[in-house]
């Protein structure tokens, strides 16, 4: 059972008593096709968010641009839906205005790249200040109000199902399992990993430091658009300020995911853990009764005792 | 109370057991005031344990201590700083973002019960012990912005400022020049006139032995040897902490038609290093001697592109080595092994395995794609060549000894089959059995053809492995002498320091 | 004499509020004026408490995030506790309750921190949604317009108030007294007293910090429970000056003044900071946040405006420390 000594073995256990204990207390309600079909289209968002802020923290940073960026490419995507847009379904333009909001979010992430790479910017700083660029960039382009009317070929990634599967939870698996891959099978994951774990040492080792740097925050970036891309189009909107709470929530989970947020340590896996735990217990509690706030606070408190069992089992066993 | 003849501190066959390991066994010390005692014992010896007895960190399971002649029946730190004895850890445990008054006077008042910061008072008492060490430091500097020497002078001075009886100093001459230690020396002989005992507590002392009074060598944690200072000198001392000779064999001829490798041509840093020049050959091991700020660190890291110089050029083969840039550096063949382990040279929580194969991602790796089981086999093949004593590969880097984790790091860029291998320190915080495997490894290194540059101020050490040796004084090279039986330690000794 | 460190971000700070000023005096002369200088006062206050809160935090090596929903707990709860109980009662028992409330939400904070050994970040980070979830849960979600009497009292309290040359009137409340004494009362705690030059010796070198004997945790425990009273004071009073109690406001400002700190010279990674560089940065951040468009910009620019502050300040620091870094190689 050495498994279960492990932060993401612990997790495992977690989601599985959380989902048990959820559906004992909604019988009927919580395994029933409806509710699972609602799980399922509204975690992946923050769930992607939580990956890119997962791999940033791998390399000892953290990427708190990540919801200035989504919303930054869903206005630009939605601007030009939306200015574009026929009278048709506008697959074409939709197609289009999407792969502007990964470059979007390609070139933001690579902005942070290179302050954290080359300019030394501490990564909370940088993102810090780049976070509230992008969103104001957003805010600038808006004037503040939603940008609406987008054609319905928008609405297919948020709200759509491929064989009865919601699409964004397939966007989500796909890329939680490549990233996962990536992570454990390429130079440049196991490189993300040695850097988070001696960033020193991995420069007197000889490894391309900065280019690792460059390509963890621009994988942040595009994470982060293909995020908004799905808020936006499951809004059928996009603001500068969606999903504001989205932020402490995604470096929430990656931290609960078992991410060590000093580096070198973390599993996509624990993430995914994670992200299945928050959500069983807030459909559950939301099928009680309980309010988004509730939630909230159960939410903060489960950070703070997965961090005391992480913290106090890893002191028993040194 | 305190009579004057009874000593300062007394230990009387004290052990320490941590549940099946005994860490100290039996052990006897007797230090006095004025007294300068000298603790030898590799790594591992049971050396800090003993220091920690003495502060009150850690009970002995037997045995007893006294200090001033009296029993103590449980030490505890406030104790231990009641009888004078205060500790100057290896890293000096100074507040580098504090300024040097602080830094001394913070203990001292601390001590006093007050709440309030008395800044004339312990300005005034840093002061003090600053004229009575005799040392002109500026109070107001930032700690931080201090040379290593200085730092451990502020140690000084704050265990001085808290009336320190008896001074032990852990390894405190790792990090000093010679001229710096000849300084410290002084300084010691100093504050044992004004009858402040010292314990210097080291793996590396013979230069420490001609202000000591008394040697006291543990091995095991068990008390091998003892004796007047006299008795022992950097060859008994070493056998004795190993129980065995470590004798170095000079390293075999360099063959004179020996190709040329790297060639160095008027290499100069701003205000760092200047004009240097030099050849290294293929399977010689070159060996750059220099004091601390000589320049040599910085030289080895303008080699392997680390920083960038503003003069000269670096020639692998007669093409140029891009300056400034490590990747292209080591690319080309030319592998680095920093000073400092720990921080620049291991990935403490990582892998052995991984700490090996670092270096070789992208050459098992195809479209990016690792090959784990060739990458593993390679870092596994590696610890075996280099008898890395690792029960497991998976297992921490942490978990390895300062002998094996150097071969670790060693194994990495052997891996990569460089040409050239430039080592800065090689044997630094390994104890001395390790050290001379290590020096084992250099030979083996170079009998292969590669170049290799040793970076030391352990004379002994380069004229052990060395064919040639420069002489770096104040970031130029000022001669050149043979290694092996050339030149002796102390002809070289004097090259150095003049 | 000492000469000026131009690199510093104090100096760094005071020049872009100098350059802002001029600019802003060039487009509007009525810029310079006592009324622009009572609302940047005035502005400043909750603002200027919390940062001098976040900037003890990051001395000692740590870093609270959870001090904006620690406020808006404590303003709220005193405010319903007030209205439903003491309604009568006047606004110093509104403060000290309000106070008190903080304090114990961050010695909350400080049990995990200091005796768990916590990060602070995943604690604090923990702790701004419990705080806010348990606020918004059991204590309510209703905004209160209709203050207790107290709280009514003290909005209406100038220190001054008045109509300059130009017919402009212009006030100062005496909350602003408060930023002034808590000010005061932080300088004497950090640089006068051992518990103040504890905070900065855990900051910078906390191994050494407990091996002089130091109780770290108790130091620790101290930071964060002086954190929360302070929070609690500053969301009463945000309450009071606003006229309502609104138990959604506050949270989400924490980065701000995170970023104000920063700007101001205080590291993240402990040991440093100084509280005239703290008030430098929150009066930055409040000139741009009031006063953009007096020199041009849109105030629809103002998050790119101070993001791009935040990379200006921390990135030349940083930078000449890399550069530096390099060349001493």
């Amino acid at each position: 059972m050495s498994w279960l000594k492990t932060p993401e073995g612990r997790l495992a256990v977690i989601a599985v008593a959380v989902f048990v204990l959820m559906a004992a207390l909604n019988p009927d309600r919580f395994l029933s096709p409806q509710n699972l079909t609602s799980m399922a289209f509204q975690f992946p968002e923050f769930a992607i968010l939580a990956l890119a802020v997962a791999v940033a923290m791998l390399t000892g940073g953290i990427d708190l641009s990540v919801v200035g960026t989504a919303n930054l490419a869903a206005v630009i995507a939605a601007t030009i839906m939306a200015t574009f847009a026929g009278d048709g379904a506008g697959i074409g333009i939709v197609v289009a205005a999407s792969a502007v909001a990964l470059v979007v979010g390609l070139v933001a992430g690579l902005f942070n790249g290179v302050l954290v790479a080359t300019f030394g910017l501490p990564p909370i700083l940088a993102t810090l200040g780049t976070g509230l660029i992008y969103t104001g960039f957003a805010l600038v382009i808006t004037g503040g109000p939603a940008v609406l009317g987008l054609p319905p070929a928008a609405a297919w990634i948020g709200n759509s199902t491929i064989l009865g599967i919601p699409t964004p939870l397939i966007v989500f698996a796909l890329l939680a399992a490549g990233i996962g891959w990536l992570m454990m099978r390429t130079a440049f994951g196991l490189k993300t990993r040695m850097f988070g774990a001696n960033p020193l040492a991995a420069r007197y080792a000889a490894m391309d430091t900065g280019r690792v740097l460059l390509k963890v925050y621009a994988l942040c970036g595009t994470l982060s658009a293909i995020a908004g891309l799905i808020v936006m189009s499951r809004a059928n909107s996009a603001k500068a300020d969606y999903g504001s709470s989205y932020l402490l929530l995604a470096v929430l989970i990656a931290v609960l995911g078992g991410v060590n947020p000093y580096g070198g340590y973390g599993r996509i896996i624990g993430v995914v853990l994670a992200v299945l735990s928050m959500q069983f217990l807030s459909s559950g509690l939301n099928l009680m009764g309980v309010t988004n706030f509730a939630r909230e606070m159960i939410w903060g408190a489960l950070l703070i005792a997965v961090m005391l069992i992480n913290t106090l089992a890893s002191r028993r066993t040194s | 109370m305190s009579t004057s003849t009874a000593p300062l501190v007394t230990l009387q066959g004290v052990t320490k057991r941590y549940a099946a390991i005994t860490a100290l066994d039996q052990v006897d010390l007797t230090i006095r005031a004025g007294e300068a005692v000298c603790l030898a014992g590799e790594n591992g010896s049971g050396k800090s344990t003993l220091i920690k007895v003495l502060v009150g960190v850690e009970q002995p399971s037997e045995g007893r201590v006294l200090f001033d002649g009296v029993a103590q029946a449980r030490i505890t730190p406030t104790a231990a700083t009641q009888a004078g004895v205060q500790v100057i850890f290896q890293d000096f445990s100074l507040f580098p973002n504090l300024s040097v008054w602080e830094n001394i006077a913070m203990t001292a008042e601390r001590a006093t019960g007050t709440r309030l910061v008395h800044r004339a008072r312990a300005r005034a008492r840093a002061r003090e012990v600053l004229d009575r060490v005799g040392v002109a430091l500026d109070l107001n500097a930032r700690v931080e912005t201090l040379p290593v020497a200085h730092k451990q002078l502020v140690a000084i001075c704050r265990a001085l400022a808290s009336d320190a009886r008896l001074i032990i100093m852990d390894e405190p001459t790792t990090a000093l020049t010679e001229r710096e230690v000849a300084r410290l020396l002084d300084l010691i002989r100093r504050l044992k006139a004004d009858g402040v005992a010292v314990l210097f507590v080291s793996h590396k002392l013979a230069e420490v032995l001609e202000v000591c009074e008394h040697v006291v060598v543990l091995r095991n944690g068990a008390k091998v040897a003892e004796g007047d200072a006299s008795e022992f000198d950097a060859a008994s001392l070493t056998r004795a902490m190993t129980g065995r000779d470590v004798a170095e064999t000079p390293p075999a001829p360099l063959d004179a038609a020996a190709a040329p490798l790297l060639s160095v041509d008027h290499l100069g840093k701003n205000g760092v290093f200047n004009d240097v020049s030099f050849t290294l050959h293929v399977g010689e091991v070159l060996g750059v001697a220099g004091l601390l700020g000589s320049g040599r660190t910085s030289l080895a890291k303008a080699l392997f592109g680390l920083a960038k110089p503003d003069q000269g050029r670096v020639m692998l083969d007669g093409v140029d080595v891009p300056l400034g840039d490590p990747i292209a550096a080591s690319g080309r063949g030319i592998g680095y092994v920093p000073e400092d382990r720990l921080t620049e040279g291991l990935f403490l929580e990582q892998s052995i395995a991984r700490n090996i194969a670092v270096g070789r991602f992208d050459d098992h790796a195809s479209g990016g794609i690792l090959n784990l089981r060739a990458l593993w086999a390679e870092a596994a093949d590696w610890l075996g060549r280099l008898s890395v004593k690792a029960p497991d590969p998976q297992a921490p880097v942490r978990s390895l000894s300062g002998g094996n984790q150097q071969r670790v790091v060693l194994a990495r860029w052997m891996a990569r089959q460089p040409r050239v291998l430039i080592l800065n320190g090689p044997s630094v915080g390994v104890d001395v059995g390790s050290k001379a495997e290590i020096h084992g490894i250099i030979a083996d290194l170079a009998a292969r053809g590669l170049g290799v540059i040793v970076i030391s101020d352990d004379l002994p050490e380069l004229l052990g492995t060395c064919h040639r040796i420069l002489v770096m004084k104040a970031g130029v090279i000022t001669d050149e002498v043979e290694g092996g039986a050339g030149v002796s330690e102390e002809d070289l000794s004097h090259r150095l320091a003049s | 004499m000492k000469s000026i460190n131009w690199t510093r971000n104090e100096v760094l700070v005071f020049g872009v509020i100098l350059a802002f000023c001029a600019l802003a005096a060039a487009s509007d002369p009525n810029f310079l004026s006592i009324p622009t200088l009572t609302d940047l006062m005035r502005n400043s206050i909750v603002l200027g408490i919390f940062a001098v809160g976040a900037m003890v935090v990051l001395v000692s090596g740590g870093i609270d995030v959870s001090f904006t929903a620690v406020a808006a707990f404590a303003m709220y709860a005193t405010t319903v506790l007030l209205r439903d109980v003491a309604p009568d009662m006047g606004w110093p028992v509104a403060f000290v309750v309000a106070t008190a409330i903080g304090a114990t939400l961050g010695a909350f904070n400080g049990i995990f921190i200091a005796l768990f050994g916590l990060p602070t970040l995943i604690v604090t980070l923990g702790t701004l949604s419990l705080f806010r979830g348990a606020l918004l849960t059991f204590i309510g979600t209703a905004q209160i317009s209709n203050l207790p009497s107290g709280m009514r009292d003290f909005s209406r309290w100038m220190m001054l108030r008045g109509t300059d040359a130009d017919g402009n009137f212009y006030s100062l409340h005496w909350a602003f007294a408060f930023l002034v004494v808590i000010v005061i009362l932080t300088w004497f705690i950090l640089n006068r007293t051992m518990l103040g030059r504890a905070i900065y010796a855990i900051g910078g070198a906390p191994e050494s910090a407990r091996r002089i004997g130091i109780n770290v945790k108790r130091t620790q425990m101290f930071i964060y429970v002086y954190v929360g009273a302070l929070a609690g004071l500053a969301g009463i009073m945000h309450a009071s000056l606003a006229r309502i109690s609104n138990p959604q406001d506050l949270v989400g400002l924490e980065l701000s003044v995170i970023a104000a700190v920063v700007l101001g010279g205080a590291r993240l990674t402990g040991g440093v900071g100084t509280l005239t560089g703290t008030l430098l940065g929150v009066a930055l951040i409040v000139l741009v946040r009031n006063s953009l468009i007096v020199v041009g910009v849109p105030s629809v620019w103002q998050s790119v405006v101070i993001g791009a502050l935040i990379l200006l300040g921390t990135g030349l620091p940083a930078y000449q420390a890399l550069r530096a870094q390099r060349r001493a190689a």
